[in-house]
């Protein structure tokens, strides 16, 4: 859409907004009153506020942090609860949300500011289950094994994973109670195994999901095959790897 | 135990022998609704002929039933539901296995208390048993307290075997846990009416004992 088409309409959006000074801050709550334009979404909204930073009551406050990058849906950086859902404020159009609209930080998350969250979790538990296939060495090892095309094309889907925890916000048993990985490295292990080469140390990241924290923790509510905004089969990997794994057990026991 | 192997045992317990000793169950007191209160003396003494019966108890109902019962309380307080944010099928299932778990867990307590531990305490006998039945059930909290507790095991029971089939990798695409679904959920239904009209057929005055016997029962009731 054309820049000079969003001109203000006189209508207007409401906007409810969770937001924390600092990690170990008290989380508290600022309203605040957009003009709305065609086509606007969370992101832009939040931008609005950025440039004009007054909540409801006329109050000069300090803006609202939060992050973004792609703006497309693919890098997963902008994930927040929006009306009561986890997903992508850059995907968010303010024509498909009830209003007031309610914005709050993914709190399964350690919360660095507003809207900020650390995922860092995510990405240790793709290093816990060696999410990569390790192909270097001191020699060429030359072409890797071909990969079935039928299998290429489910093995995608899978790989559009973009660690935006959505699915970790969604599952009841991804808590401070728990120390459980969550959907998104589990279905990543499925990935790397059904690589030709990946395949090769299927089971290094098997193991790793039979860890204390690892499979076991998933309790079948299946929010997160729900929730996730690529659309991954989630539960699917999971079940997929629960028959890895529960064979991997039997094959050590019986020294197979 | 690493937590792989302890909830892989939790689950597989919840069938093998918990899900069949349910079953055995269920077809125990469907006797009294079969063949009356002498048919559910039958289906008793029957029981109590097995071979080695304290070690079957122990080893196939005791043991079993307690590494599940304390296990399933640790899984089931470490959930933190979200049914208002996702208000699906599934996720209703989820809270309510653990909600069913927790009211079974409560109930075991009571019910082997007031059966088989006034039994090995040498109140009752085993053909006492409808009798007792009939003094507890023929009280209304008690009654819809006992209606409660065997719906809730009945879905525990069929929603567990959904759940084991999806944990050990017996279901895995959408399609055959859809079918599994509607295998379960139907087997719920079938357990818990089977459970619900035994419960009916001991308030029957068939199963009346002696009113000094009702007495001394609804005292321990």
């Amino acid at each position: 859409m054309a820049m000079a088409e969003t001109k203000a309409t006189g209508k207007k959006v409401k906007f409810i907004i969770t937001r924390q000074d600092g990690p170990e801050t008290k989380p508290y709550t600022e309203e605040f009153e957009l003009d709305y334009r065609p086509g606007m979404n969370v992101i832009s909204s939040l931008m609005e506020i950025q440039r004009n930073p007054v909540n409801t009551k006329g109050e000069h406050i300090t803006p609202v942090c939060w992050e973004s990058n792609c703006l497309e849906e693919v890098c997963g950086a902008c994930s927040m609860v929006i009306n009561g859902k986890p997903r992508q404020a850059c995907a968010a159009l303010i024509d498909n949300l009830e209003q007031p609209v309610r914005i709050e930080p993914m709190r399964t998350f350690p919360v660095v500011r507003d809207l900020v969250i650390d995922r860092s979790r995510m990405f240790n538990a793709l290093k816990r289950v060696k999410a990569w296939i390790p192909i270097d060495g001191t020699y060429d090892l030359g072409p890797g094994p071909r990969m079935a095309e039928k299998k290429r094309q489910w093995a995608y889907e899978l790989s559009k994973c973009m660690t935006c925890g959505v699915c970790l916000e969604a599952c009841p048993n991804v808590n401070e109670k728990t120390d459980f990985i969550g959907p998104a490295p589990i279905s990543q292990v499925r990935l790397f195994n059904a690589h030709p080469t990946g395949e090769m140390n299927a089971e290094e990241r098997l193991e790793a999901l039979m860890e204390d924290g690892g499979i076991e923790g998933c309790g079948n509510s299946q929010n997160c095959v729900r929730a996730c905004p690529k659309g991954i089969p989630l539960t699917t990997s999971i079940a997929e790897m629960n028959k890895a794994t529960t064979k991997h057990m039997f094959k050590r026991w019986l020294g197979m | 135990m690493k937590g792989f192997y302890s909830r892989k045992l939790h689950s597989l317990l919840g069938i093998i022998p918990l899900g069949l000793f349910i079953l055995e169950h269920m077809l125990t007191n469907f006797s009294a609704v079969e063949g009356g209160s002498q048919g559910f003396k039958d289906s008793v003494a029957f029981l109590n002929s097995l071979p080695l019966l304290l070690v079957l108890e122990i080893v196939g109902i005791y043991l079993p039933l307690l590494y599940h019962g304390v296990y399933g309380m640790y899984i089931a307080f470490q959930a933190k539901p979200n049914n208002g944010s996702y208000a699906t099928e599934r996720n209703l299932r989820y809270l309510l296995q653990r909600i069913t778990g927790v009211i079974v867990f409560v109930f075991v307590f009571w019910h082997v208390y007031e059966t088989r531990i006034q039994l090995a305490l040498g109140k009752v006998t085993h053909d006492e048993m409808g009798s007792v039945m009939h003094g507890i059930l023929t009280q209304p909290i008690f009654f819809i307290l006992y209606a409660i507790a065997v719906v809730s095991a009945s879905f525990h029971f069929a929603n567990g075997l959904w759940s084991f089939l999806v944990s050990w990798g017996i279901t895995v695409g959408p399609r055959s846990q859809r079918v599994s679904s509607y295998v379960c959920m139907t087997l719920f239904v079938i357990v818990s009416v089977m459970f619900v009209w035994s419960l009916f057929t001991f308030r029957t005055e068939e199963f009346a004992g002696a009113t000094a016997l009702l007495q001394n029962i609804r005292m321990i009731g």
